[in-house]
């Protein structure tokens, strides 16, 4: 079982108190009403199928209730790091450098 | 393993019909009946033999295990528990890693699946170590373990290791009783997160395969030398032993010093160290180098060995030696499996022939014979350095310890293939797996039979499939599997490993979470109410709802049927306080209100309510619920009961994440609020008399009313909304008044015969005025146009949730599934999930159009009604549907969903 840091209880919790919420960074469009068919679809339904680190939220449900934002990697399920929600993605070179 | 005691009751389980005669053991003329693919090829058809036939015959003949039908009268336990240091296994290895560890001062769990710790130990009385007997040198060591702290726990299974060093242990506490004591669960099931593991779980003997080692009185070496050493059984008075490993050398050995006679010892390797060849002489064992067995003899034990001299790959002539015990070894392999669980990486060891542990994710290190080392000196000494390594990762530092053993056996041995044989291979049953009674030869058919990897001979030959998960069958299986294919081990691939280790009874994995306690059951405040007045309950979600209140001598129909007719009539009670409840609020909780649901919020008046639609962005309904502005910046809204969770976690996300500059707070309040629902001509006049705060009058309280006030001296909020076509009024008090607004409700409806009903006869109400269940009659396909709610969608708004989603060309195209009345021209009541059709003479299979939804019995439509998803409905109102069923098929028009009171005369006070 994982173990998850929460970026806003800023504690490490097992991961049955939390729940996945799909690929980060995938905002929603400020005028849904203007964009294509294609544009819209792209939006709505197509994701990434990531092998390796993958940018994901996560909801600290039976905790804070925070969603927030994390990269895990889908070959070890390793968490790189957790982070904000609306914070920018992290450098991923710079954060595997750091753990060296 | 099953610790036995005086009184303890065993059956066998590997025979069938019975030991004397096992059908398994029908060798010579039907010796082709079980072979591999055997089960794929025969019991094919037809397939209602399966359950009757093949598969009984099929569980008894290959002796599985027989499933009790009783619930299972133990109890089970479980733990969590934290430490610095896990270590696995307390064999020589594990006890050096936890003395190191121990005198580090960290925290530190021993743990053996044995009845005692020592492992190797307790089979090896003759080491010295350090100058003591290895039984005296384990006692001290365990009791100054303990005295450091460490918790030693024994006939506890590591069964998993799971993400981030979290490893399950099974510990078994009562089977070894004859006499329970009291509240004592059977199983604990220990949730263990350690800094650092140590895996020191030893190795696993393994046999060799020759025709005939399935016999009884043929066993591993090492057992017989266990047998004798830690339990005082001598296994045979002559044996033969047959080995490839030196390891079983010394249990010749020590059996003949016990006052066996040994028959032969017959390696299979052409020469041996001179040691063992001087301790042979000493005793006067008769030595044959450079063997092979062909055959053994003997109806219900063996009672001879054809051993075969092997020189320059071929097989000389038989020798038949007698004998009542056959030791075999076909040396060690390392145990991975836990290693295997962390995703570590295995490397082939020619040599050894044989899988080692490489790296592994985790912060684990593996220790002693499990990484292939050999001899207890050595495994002492791996155990203190692998000790020492798991110390420094923790930031600490430990001394060097070097242990010296005397009588130590160190060794090496061969792998091997099965045993070549003078006879006909094809004719050998030579066991591989013995579980699973596969054999050398099924393994080669598999490859004949285009088998590539080992994971699909596995499958096909179910080799490793038993209950050991191939520890004792996996590496001769690859060894054979490989030469028949022609290549090496590592390119035909090792299976892998899963948990649990060894077979785990469910109700370890249970725990505490049966019957009552597998989940939680919701109850209302007014649930108690309900039981004591008769009630039939149904599960919705977590909930327990009153179905419907049968008085005496009434069945379901006749109930529902009571229920509703009583309501229509004059008035009836409900306990609807597991609708889902948010509060919404905040300076911009209209706003938010606008953009998460279909319709406009901004022009609602506090003090007004308005029934909700929510869709997903791709514009499908999700929810439903009548929302009260209770204030300017204050909503309450409702959910369905099975929504609720669904709709406050999509909320959640879009505030935090899309919209987070809106100023906005939600909160759950469905368990704070008790919900009680009146519904009727009389549900007015039964009412008014207890509101304090408002006149429920047409004028000072109309239809789609809320407000906060009292009710029978209760602070209450009160809705005025209906979901039967009557007039209808919702009544929340704070949850733990939820009996006594009931109760006084209840008093108060005497005069006008109130009429307590249950969900069942909500839905007939409800289904009577078309109003839809968000799950039943919508399946997350549906929109708002396609359910025939248009008009809740608020078109002018710039934007909400689903109305881009709405736009996109399938959901604007001809043809959609759209929700209509259904009226049978036979008057038949519909099944709910009944396919339509527009043509019923078509060709099978058919096309088809839509599904029945809901279904009921109406009284005040005088007849059956149903809901239907209809392609194109809305536009074929009075057209003529089909329903097949496998009896008839069903003549239904299409109508409008609405079949009772369509001008809402009702509603009016």
């Amino acid at each position: 079982m994982l173990l998850i840091h929460c970026p806003y209880c800023d504690e490490t919790l097992p991961e049955v108190e939390f729940t996945y919420a799909g690929e980060a960074h995938i905002a929603r469009p400020e005028n849904p009403s203007e964009m294509s068919d294609d544009a819209w679809q792209q939006f709505l339904f197509m994701r990434d199928n990531v092998k390796g680190d993958h940018f994901e939220r996560w909801r600290h449900l039976h905790g804070c209730g925070r969603f927030f934002n994390a990269v895990r990697n889908t070959v070890t399920d390793k968490f790189l790091t957790t982070y904000k929600a609306g914070a920018p993605r992290p450098d991923l070179a710079a954060l595997k450098e750091g753990q060296k | 393993m099953q610790e036995i005691w005086g009184g303890l009751e065993t059956t066998s389980q590997n025979k069938f019909p019975s030991l004397k005669f096992d059908i398994g053991a029908v060798n010579d003329g039907a010796y082709m009946l079980f072979s591999a693919g055997f089960y794929y090829k025969t019991f094919m058809w037809p397939r209602s033999f399966w359950d009757k036939v093949y598969e009984p015959f099929i569980r008894a003949a290959a002796g599985l295990g027989v499933s009790p039908t009783e619930e299972d009268p133990d109890s089970y336990a479980s733990r969590n528990l934290h430490c610095d240091v896990l270590i696995v296994g307390a064999g020589p290895s594990g006890i050096a890693a936890a003395r190191v560890a121990a005198e580090a001062g960290l925290k530190v769990v021993l743990v053996d699946e044995n009845a005692e710790a020592g492992g190797t130990l307790l089979s090896e009385p003759q080491a010295q170590i350090d100058g003591a007997a290895a039984w005296d040198w384990l006692a001290a060591e365990l009791a100054a373990l303990k005295a450091a702290g460490v918790k030693v726990m024994t006939r506890t299974t590591a069964i998993g290791y799971y993400h981030q060093n979290l490893i399950g242990l099974c510990e078994r506490l009562t089977d070894h009783l004859p006499n329970l004591p009291a509240d004592t669960p059977r199983e604990r099931l220990w949730r263990v997160r350690a800094k650092q593991v140590v895996l020191a779980q030893g190795a696993l003997e393994k046999p060799l395969v020759f025709h005939g080692n399935d016999r009884p009185g043929v066993m591993l070496a090492g057992s017989a030398q266990t047998y004798l050493n830690r339990y005082g059984v001598l296994v045979g008075q002559r044996p033969v032993v047959l080995t490839s490993h030196d390891s079983a050398w010394y249990a010749a050995f020590d059996l003949s010093d016990a006052g066996a006679k040994v028959q032969a010892i017959a390696d299979t390797r052409g020469s041996v160290n001179e040691e063992l060849l001087a301790g042979a002489r000493q005793r006067g064992i008769p030595v044959k180098l450079g063997r092979t067995a062909t055959a053994t003899k003997g109806r219900l034990r063996v009672s001879s060995i054809r051993l075969n001299p092997v020189s320059g790959g071929k097989v000389g002539s038989g020798e038949d030696i007698a004998c009542d015990a056959v030791l075999m070894s076909g040396g060690w392999t390392p145990s991975l499996h836990l290693f295997s669980h962390t995703k570590g990486t295995l490397a082939w060891d020619d040599d050894r022939t044989t899988f080692l542990p490489e790296r592994t994710p985790e912060d684990c290190v593996i220790a002693g014979a499990s990484r292939g080392l050999w001899g207890i000196e050595a495994v002492l000494n791996d155990g203190a350095e692998k000790g020492r390594e798991v110390v420094a990762a923790l930031g600490k530092s430990a001394g060097a310890h070097a242990y010296g053993v005397a009588q130590d056996r160190p060794g090496t041995g061969v792998s091997h293939k099965e045993l070549p044989t003078d006879r006909s291979a094809g004719k050998a049953k030579a066991f591989v797996d013995y579980q699973n009674d596969v054999t050398a030869k099924d393994l080669r058919l598999a490859v004949r039979e285009g088998m590539r990897s080992i994971e699909h001979v596995k499958r096909y030959t179910t080799n490793g499939m038993a209950t050991d998960q191939g520890k004792m069958s996996n590496i001769n299986g690859l060894n054979i599997a490989a030469d028949a294919l022609g290549r090496k081990q590592p390119s035909v691939g090792l299976t892998t490993f899963r948990p649990p280790y060894t077979p785990t009874s469910f109700g370890a994995f249970a725990g505490y979470h049966r019957g009552g306690h597998f989940e939680v059951t919701r109850k209302t405040q007014i649930d108690l109410w309900a039981e004591e007045h008769g009630a039939v309950f149904e599960p919705v979600g977590q909930w327990r709802r009153a179905w419907y209140f049968p008085q005496a001598g009434e069945d379901m129909e006749a109930a529902v049927s009571r229920e509703c007719k009583a309501t229509r009539a004059s008035v009836g009670i409900f306990d609807a306080s597991t609708l889902g409840k948010i509060e919404v609020v905040g300076p911009d909780a209209v706003e938010f209100m606008n953009r998460m649901y279909t319709n406009p919020w901004t022009k609602l008046a506090p003090g007004r309510c308005r029934y909700g639609l929510l869709c997903g962005d791709d514009g499908f309904i999700r929810d439903d619920g009548v929302i009260g502005r209770m204030g300017q910046d204050k909503f309450h809204v409702t959910t369905t009961t099975g929504g609720a969770a669904r709709v406050l976690n999509m909320m959640e996300d879009y505030l935090q994440t899309e919209w987070p500059d809106l100023n906005v707070w939600l909160t759950s309040t469905t368990e704070q609020w008790s919900t009680v629902a009146l519904n009727g001509p009389n549900a007015a006049k039964l009412l008014a008399p207890l509101v304090e705060g408002v006149e429920l009058t047409e004028e000072a309280f109309p239809h789609m009313s809320c407000v906060e006030c009292s009710v029978a001296g209760m602070p209450a909020r009160l809705f005025r909304v209906s979901f039967t076509g009557e007039i209808g009024f919702e009544v929340n008090v704070p949850a733990p008044m939820g009996r006594k607004l009931w109760e006084a409700l209840w008093e108060a409806g005497q005069e006008f015969n109130i009429t307590a009903y249950g969900t069942e006869t909500m839905h007939v109400l409800r289904a009577e005025k078309g109003y839809i269940i968000v799950g039943q009659d919508t399946d997350g396909t549906v929109t708002p146009y396609d359910a025939g709610m248009g008009w809740s969608v608020g078109k002018a708004k710039p934007d909400f949730v689903g109305k881009r989603g709405l736009a996109r060309p399938d959901l604007v195209a001809e043809g959609r599934k759209q929700l209509v009345g259904l009226l049978t021209e036979d008057g038949s009541k519909l099944e709910e999930g009944a396919q339509i059709v527009f043509d019923p003479k078509q060709a099978i299979p058919m096309t088809m159009v839509g599904h029945v939804t809901s279904s009921y019995h109406s009284d005040a439509a005088g007849r059956p009604i149903a809901l239907a998803l209809v392609q194109g409905g809305h536009g074929r109102m009075g057209e003529t549907v089909h329903i097949p069923m496998p009896d008839r098929t069903i003549a239904a028009k299409i109508t409008s969903t609405i079949f009772v009171d369509p001008e809402n005369a009702r509603l009016k006070i």
